[in-house]
């Protein structure tokens, strides 16, 4: 959590955290409103000039359920150069990936491009935040490494984009959002999975998205902390989905990270998925093995926000549960709920699974030497 | 599996309507004449296909008609083999599905009175629900004044998928009512349909709504604690019922996270959701979602940090165990007990 100065005084005198980690979610920012356009056709411009975007939900401007903060985001992470946080390179350095030692940080840009209601602008957006990705960030700092960002709603374009992507080493992963028109195992979505597949690359599914329906089973909610607690509840919907159609089953090879949605609720929701998977078999014959196999071999999970038990040690049940080896590390920067990599993991735990956790299952998943 | 005790309450058991024509009896006559002359047929909801296996236990299926529509197959299958003192019947008969608030209220009402005369009547075990017309608040209250007089009612039924998140404040005089006639309100798994069953839309599958349930009851904890209902209500009980129970504990940390991050945006929330959570919330103990050992139900338990949240069921006629197993491997004689009896009736003031 930033909780402002007093925690910046603190982390300021603590020995410095010298083991190199990776941070698997850092969510760069557009400092301008038009930085997008030189990668964008004219047509484009004119329509976000005119028209603007339309995703699926009713506000163009300002979210449906107010942040905490401005942006999401933590008070101090404003460059000092102006622009929003998340904006600048250099202030990024400084801020995050030098004083963590950040060997590898991975780039999930949010509001980018995807839950649009236009698919054709959805897939412009996308493929222009890709190229925005490569020249501002990714060709500027060799620890960073982008996501392919993808038309969610139009399964075709958005494996052609992956397709004209892959063997790209700027890039590492396929970005989808979680909050989908369907949920994420649905056909529609399956080329997708197959392009992905082909191409190598894990599918990150990122907290967030709009896709039209009422965030809880039962409507619309009130408020900001239910759409944030809310998004483990999206997330466990849209895997379990992903199970249930078969994805794993069709797409052996595919792997799939579970970001920013934290991880508790991943052993007692592939309990639930076997226990009434014994029961409901039939109805799912193209699920040919119990559902917590396929979790277990083809699903990632990003650690933050980690979630805080009263005994920090009831953590360590539910990690041993999911397996060290699926465990990665990340900040979240710049946004105010932030994890701070040298507090997140309290004394105990073995080296073997402190490296894993911080550092090595990322490099082993993305293929970073 | 651990031990059975005698005088157990049994919190979750479903009694079947045969068919929409068992009703009549208890509707008036204008009622009566709008669904013979319409030809309303019967409420069968997709959250429990009749059929599907989860729907009844093999054993527990009866040749002919719903699962558990006959009271002697209750008596044989739950109420003397466990040796139960109470039962409370929740019926899951699709009434909350219609969307006129007049035919649900209508609909309710002749089932709250079906229960009381084909159930209630016939056997001193079993203690009622109140099934109440969400659709309308203002009928829902009176649903449940008529019914409170009847002290056999022991709780407010509603669906854990409605209209609208439970915590809504539309929905207070509710749980105002509830709380003024010591009824707890019990959230039973199981969709109106008024909104697709997942919060990314519709999935493909039965098993998908019936695994999404519990998602279902995170997103309402959530609610409930957030619109401030039991700062409102502080002596309310709520009890989630065929919940899933492994969940609890991992969802109560991240929902206390983010409360302590963003608090300042519901500041009428006066104590920490954990505590809440202990003080007035409580599960019902099948279907029990974890694996079949030890070591995990005892670090389960542990993760609770309480001995007080779960309530006995069997969750008659659905397949969840096999035989008496009822109570997973692990528990102590002093957790059963508190299970079985202490606990149903620390949350049910009604049951005598």
């Amino acid at each position: 959590m930033n909780i402002q100065f007093r925690e910046n005084l603190e982390a300021a005198s603590l020995p410095t955290t010298k083991t190199a980690i990776a941070d698997c979610d850092i969510h760069p920012a557009r400092a301008t409103r038009t930085e997008l356009y030189p990668y964008l056709a004219k047509r484009w411009q004119h329509h976000l000039e005119v028209y603007g975007v339309h995703a699926y939900q009713g506000m163009m401007e300002g979210p449906p359920y107010p942040k905490a903060q401005p942006n999401a985001s933590r008070r101090d992470a404003y460059p000092p150069e102006g622009g929003p946080q998340g904006s600048s390179l250099s202030f990024m350095q400084k801020q995050l990936l030098d004083p963590n030692n950040v060997q590898l940080g991975v780039l999930n840009p949010l509001n980018s491009g995807q839950g649009i209601r236009n698919h054709e602008l959805s897939a412009a957006l996308c493929s222009a935040i890709n190229d925005w990705q490569i020249d501002k960030w990714t060709s500027k700092d060799k620890r960073l490494k982008a996501s392919i960002v993808v038309g969610n709603e139009d399964g075709l374009s958005a494996a052609a984009e992956i397709r004209e992507r892959a063997g790209d080493k700027n890039f590492v992963q396929v970005l989808l959002l979680s909050r989908n028109v369907e949920p994420l195992g649905q056909r529609r979505y399956w080329p997708i999975y197959q392009a992905a597949e082909e191409a190598g690359l894990p599918v990150g599914v990122h907290a967030f998205g709009f896709g039209g329906n009422p965030i809880t089973p039962s409507g619309w909610p009130s408020y900001y902390i239910e759409e944030m607690v809310g998004h483990s509840q999206c997330q466990q919907s849209a895997l379990a989905s992903l199970v249930l159609e078969g994805v794993f089953e069709r797409f052996p090879k595919l792997k799939m990270v579970m970001i920013e949605a934290g991880f508790g609720w991943a052993p007692s929701l592939a309990w639930r998925l076997d226990k009434t998977w014994q029961r409901l078999r039939s109805e799912v014959p193209h699920v040919k093995r119990p559902p917590s196999e396929y979790i277990r071999e083809q699903v990632w999970w990003t650690t933050q926000p980690m979630e805080d038990p009263e005994r920090r040690e009831d953590l360590f049940d539910v990690i041993n549960w999911i397996g060290w080896d699926r465990l990665l590390f990340a900040t979240d920067y710049p946004h105010w709920d932030y994890d701070e990599p040298s507090r997140v993991l309290p004394a105990g735990v073995s080296d073997d699974n402190r490296e894993a956790f911080y550092l090595g299952n990322a490099k082993k998943l993305y293929g970073i030497a | 599996m651990a031990s059975l005790i005698a005088g157990g309450v049994d919190c979750d058991v479903h009694p079947a309507v045969p068919h929409l024509t068992s009703l009549l009896p208890y509707l008036n006559d204008y009622w009566r004449d709008q669904v013979t002359t319409r030809g309303m047929v019967d409420l069968v909801s997709q959250s429990y296909p009749p059929n599907s296996p989860i729907v009844a236990r093999p054993d527990w299926r009866p040749e002919t008609g719903k699962p558990g529509e006959r009271l002697e197959d209750m008596q044989r299958h739950v109420l003397d083999p466990f040796q139960l003192k109470l039962a409370i019947c929740n019926p899951l008969y699709g009434v909350q599905m219609v969307f006129s608030e007049d035919l649900q209220a209508a609909f309710c009402r002749a089932l709250n009175a079906w229960l009381a005369k084909e159930w209630l009547d016939r056997d001193k075990r079993l203690r009622g629900s109140i099934v109440i017309p969400t659709q309308s608040v203002e009928k829902a209250v009176a649903e449940i004044e008529r019914c409170a007089q009847d002290k056999r009612f022991v709780q407010v039924l509603m669906l854990v998928m409605g209209d609208t998140p439970l915590g809504k404040r539309a929905l207070w005089p509710i749980y105002e009512a509830a709380e003024q006639h010591d009824l707890p309100v019990g959230i039973h798994a199981g969709s109106a349909y008024h909104n697709p069953p997942t919060a990314v839309g519709w999935g493909s599958y039965h098993i998908e709504d019936y695994v999404g349930q519990a998602q279902a009851f995170q997103t309402q904890l959530t609610s409930l604690i957030v619109e401030g209902v039991f700062a409102k209500y502080p002596r309310l009980k709520m009890v989630m019922l065929e919940s899933g129970v492994s969940w609890i504990s991992p969802y109560l940390w991240r929902l206390h996270k983010f409360w302590r991050g963003v608090r300042m945006e519901t500041p009428w929330v006066d104590r920490a959701p954990l505590e809440i959570v202990r003080s007035n919330i409580r599960f019902s103990l099948q279907p029990f979602d974890a694996p079949p050992d030890e070591a995990t139900l005892i670090r389960l338990f542990d993760h609770m940090q309480s001995d007080e949240l779960v309530l006995f069921s069997t969750d008659y006629p659905h397949w969840q165990f096999d035989g008496q197993d009822a109570l997973p491997e692990g528990l102590t004689p002093d957790l059963v007990r508190k299970i079985m009896i202490d606990n149903p009736h620390a949350t049910y003031p009604r049951l005598t």
